[in-house]
């Protein structure tokens, strides 16, 4: 193997670009297989595009309470559809740029096309035949094309796509995907959005706040089913308020095409059925990873519902095979993605780096109000054994809340009770998506109480809810 | 490369203490383990031990004195093959500086980096390592940390509790552990009129005293068989030995063999009768000894020191009356060393010669049992039906009922009082 990479990346979303880029590093000659676009779903139909058209919601909405602020605005509020679209597009354009622009500052090949594994150490890449989601970026200039590449140490970053529920099949017309609801032809009046994880509840609060009529479907109890109950009930009664309507213990078992529009067939866990039109529907019932075509079978790599087995630094059953991100199992996250691609590549060069802790992994939700948390929740905790002290705080009690016109929110801590271990912290309100790195710093740092309550925390500042949530959970709370 | 010894830090806000003794001269070959000197502070008491191998070249801080701050130089070490005398001759600059005492678990202090693998004064913990480990009594010095840089963190912990009891604890390392709940100095002096009380500070043997004794109290489980000895056979044939001493020309006889020389030995016999009574504990194992080593307590001002005949089994009455009679008067001089005192698997406390009838003592670590005697008075009992009066002494053994059971405990003291009550079976 003449020409062999010390190791190929097939995918170059947020996983294996960051993989790819810290093999660089270490002086691995590295490669990175991309059929479509750079920077994966995250930075191109996912994280990035959605925080940009999140924006211009937060703004609108903001303008709509200029007069709460003292301010008065001339003229009608309104907003373009297109142009609001096209600014996501062109945030997502421009890091879709940068990303090839560090792919080739760290010397990464980019081999442009669809990726199978032949053999151990051997990829075949032919060009793409998936049609790109349009609008497609370019294809980046200097690439490397279709042909057979050899590697010692091949990393499968596939990352995922919608799951979709037989039957209710997304047609990209009448029922979307997070592909279409990113870029729509008309912003839609009705709106039915089956699902309330994370990209459910982006979108229900985006199009919500653009003046649809949204309802959320949820077959669970509790919406935003990963986060801490009280956290999920706090944000439901918000976006109650902001008139989302919520219907949990729900199942949406049928779903009727019209001309313009959908009939939906929901029932509860009573059985008691009923019927919901509405313009347009989103599927965002989860996704699924990317472990088809890709030669996996044929090589007998281990793979346990659609998830590909890893030892927790990224290794296959087979040898010289790993996978990371989503295709790698859950919680399917750019971030989880872009550390596991790290860990898989220091492992590779020697280095003994810690396997991956899924407890330390923040999760964050951009709604409004946004929702982030990291660790535990109290009822996994103690279904886990714990003894757990709880501390609340709610923004009314924060100065700097008030200030900004943001009094509705809550963080809540949860610590073992034994040895003060911070075991889960859990937020919903302004900005909370910034400031959970302070715990996931703490958790990884295992502070326990004593350091979080010795800490400083800058006033009048949000975080300052964080400080007395620790507090609270020791009796000790001092604004409330 | 010569090792500088640094002053110790018995915790983290202590910043001098007092270098009470050198327990090794200059010129003495040093293994790892040696007590090298003990060290004082108002609090506790600790010896500094050696890790490194070589000759302590230089002691710079005499014993006795005070207020030595931490991290001091107080001595030099000198490696294998070095020329101890260019390298007392003075601290160079060269020196290799050792790492301070670890704050968390200063008693062993050496030359040599912490057996962590971390350096330097600072023991890199996370919040969470270090309270798990203070919770469970761990010492941080011993847990290797497997997280960024070597920091001990969480898992190391866990790893090393699920290990122990291997792993050394707090206690073992730090010295004195003052009973923890015990109401402070000013608290008890509150109880009494200023001026109706002299303070008299505690010299090292008091504190020792105090914290072996806690430590022999609180962790040992004791437990205690009491049992009558009929003497009258053991009186008699002492007046026969002591009788056919030997005299020397003033007239003195070379030996006079006591009550307690005889309980010395039958207790040693008895150890050797019932083996398994011989024994010491340890976490992880038990220490089954060869010979039977008898402490024997002797009260002395201020204090008491439990010197130890060793092999006693083997030993006749007379070598056994000589070597305490040396060290009754050595323990008085306080001129005896630690091989005088350290170890024994058992220890005779005496205090018939009070009147006292029975009283139980408390185990001196690491010893497993200890006899308690007291006095051989005529007492009415029956005999062959009839009531008749014999010199009876009663004797309490306690016994750490981790080493010795109660059967056991009971089969070494029918053991001592067959020898004492046939006292001929001892000149076997």
């Amino acid at each position: 193997m003449p020409d062999a990479y010390d190791i190929l990346v097939i995918g170059g979303g947020p996983g294996g670009y960051v993989a790819a880029i810290r093999a660089a590093q270490l002086g691995f000659k590295t490669a990175v297989v991309e059929r479509e676009h750079l920077g994966g779903i995250c930075l191109n139909w996912g994280c990035i595009p959605t925080k940009a058209l999140l924006r211009s919601a937060e703004i609108f909405h903001t303008l709509n309470h200029a007069k709460d602020y003292g301010l008065t605005v001339e003229g009608k509020i309104g907003f373009d559809p297109a142009a609001v679209v096209k600014r996501s597009r062109d945030v997502s354009a421009q890091l879709n740029n940068g990303v090839g622009f560090l792919l080739k500052k760290n010397k990464v090949d980019v081999i442009w096309g669809e990726a199978a594994i032949t053999k151990p150490g051997e990829v075949l890449v032919t060009a793409t035949k998936k049609p790109a989601m349009q609008p497609s970026h370019p294809v980046p200039k200097g690439v490397l094309g279709a042909g057979t590449y050899f590697a010692k140490n091949i990393i499968v970053a596939t990352g995922a796509r919608p799951r979709v529920i037989p039957g209710i099949e997304p047609d990209g017309k009448l029922i979307w995907t997070y592909f279409e609801a990113m870029v729509p032809d008309r912003f839609p009046q009705s709106l039915i959005v089956m699902g309330s994880g994370a990209i459910g509840i982006e979108f229900a609060s985006f199009y919500r706040t653009m003046g649809a009529q949204v309802t959320v479907v949820e077959i669970l109890p509790q919406i935003l089913p990963v986060e801490d109950v009280e956290i999920a009930a706090h944000a439901r009664k918000r976006f109650e308020k902001q008139g989302i309507e919520i219907l949990t213990s729900t199942k949406v078992t049928k779903v009727e095409k019209k001309q313009d529009g959908i009939t939906a067939t929901l029932e509860d866990d009573k059985g008691q059925a009923r019927t919901l039109e509405a313009e347009r529907m989103i599927s965002a019932v989860g996704v699924t990873g990317n472990v088809e075509n890709l030669g996996l079978e044929v090589l007998g790599v281990k793979i346990d519902h659609g998830i590909i087995a890893t030892d927790g630094r990224g290794r296959t059953n087979i040898a010289g095979l790993h996978a990371i991100g989503d295709v790698a199992g859950p919680p399917m996250l750019a971030h989880k993605a872009e550390h596991e691609g790290v860990i898989c590549v220091e492992a590779i060069n020697g280095l003994d780096p810690h396997p991956l802790d899924k407890l330390m992994i923040p999760g964050c939700t951009y709604c409004n109000p946004q929702v982030a948390s990291v660790g535990l929740t109290e009822a996994k905790a103690k279904a886990l054994g714990f003894e757990v002290r709880v501390g609340r705080f709610p923004f009314i009690g924060n100065g700097k809340a008030i200030a900004l016109g943001e009094p509705d929110g809550l963080v809540k801590t949860i610590f073992d009770a034994k040895t003060g271990k911070l075991l889960g912290a859990h937020m919903v309100g302004a900005e909370v998506t910034e400031l959970i790195q302070g715990f996931v710093i703490a958790m990884n740092c295992e502070t326990t109480e004593a350091e979080l309550i010795h800490s400083i925390f800058p006033h009048p500042t949000l975080s300052e809810t964080m400080h007395e949530s620790v507090l609270d959970a020791y009796g000790r709370v001092i604004h409330m | 490369m010569p090792i500088d010894i640094l002053m110790p830090a018995l915790s983290p806000t202590m910043e001098k203490g007092n270098l009470s003794r050198w327990l090794k001269k200059e010129g003495d070959k040093i293994k790892p383990g040696d007590v090298l000197a003990e060290i004082e502070t108002d609090k506790a008491t600790m010896e500094v031990e050696a890790i490194d191998e070589g000759v302590l070249a230089k002691i710079v801080v005499p014993a006795g004195t005070a207020d030595v701050p931490v991290n001091n130089v107080i001595g030099v070490i000198a490696g294998e093959g070095e020329d101890a005398h260019s390298v007392a001759s003075g601290s160079s600059p060269a020196h290799e500086k050792a790492p301070a005492a670890v704050p968390a678990a200063p008693a062993t202090v050496s030359a040599a980096p912490a057996f962590n693998g971390q350096t330097g004064p600072r023991i890199f913990a996370s919040p969470l390592a270090r309270r798990i480990a203070k919770e469970a009594g761990l010492a941080l010095t011993a847990i290797t940390g497997t997280g960024p840089h070597g920091r001990i963190i969480e898992r190391d912990v866990k790893a090393a509790l699920a290990r122990a009891p291997s792993v050394p604890r707090v206690q073992d390392l730090k010295a004195p552990s003052v009973p923890l709940p015990a109401p402070s100095d000013e608290l008890i002096r509150q109880n009494y009129a200023a001026s109706s009380f002299e303070e008299v500070p505690h010299d090292l043997m008091r504190k020792t005293i105090a914290r072996r004794l806690v430590e022999a109290a609180r962790t040992i489980p004791h437990f205690y068989l009491t049992t009558d000895c009929n003497l009258d056979a053991l009186i008699s044939l002492r007046e026969a030995i002591n009788e056919a001493a030997p005299k020397n020309k003033e007239g003195k006889p070379a030996y006079k063999i006591s009550v307690n020389d005889f309980i010395i030995k039958a207790l040693a016999l008895a150890l050797i009768r019932v083996p398994d009574a011989n024994a010491t504990w340890t976490e992880s194992a038990m220490l089954k000894h060869k010979h039977a080593d008898v402490g024997v307590a002797v009260a002395i001002p201020g204090g008491l020191i439990t010197p130890i005949i060793r092999a006693a089994e083997t030993k006749t009455l007379s070598v056994i009356s000589g070597e305490m009679k040396d060290y009754a008067a050595r323990a008085r001089a306080r001129k005896l060393m630690p091989e005088d005192y350290q170890g024994g698997s058992t220890a005779v406390s005496n205090l018939g010669m009070f009147g006292i009838k029975s009283f139980s003592a408390i185990i001196n670590p690491p010893q497993a049992t200890i006899l308690a005697v007291g006095a051989g008075e005529p007492r009415v009992i029956v005999k062959n039906g009839a009531p008749t009066v014999a010199i009876v002494m009663s004797v309490t053994l306690s016994c750490d009922h981790r080493a010795v059971d109660g059967v056991l405990g009971a089969e070494l003291l029918a053991a001592f009082k067959t020898l004492i009550e046939q006292p001929a079976g001892m000149l076997a």
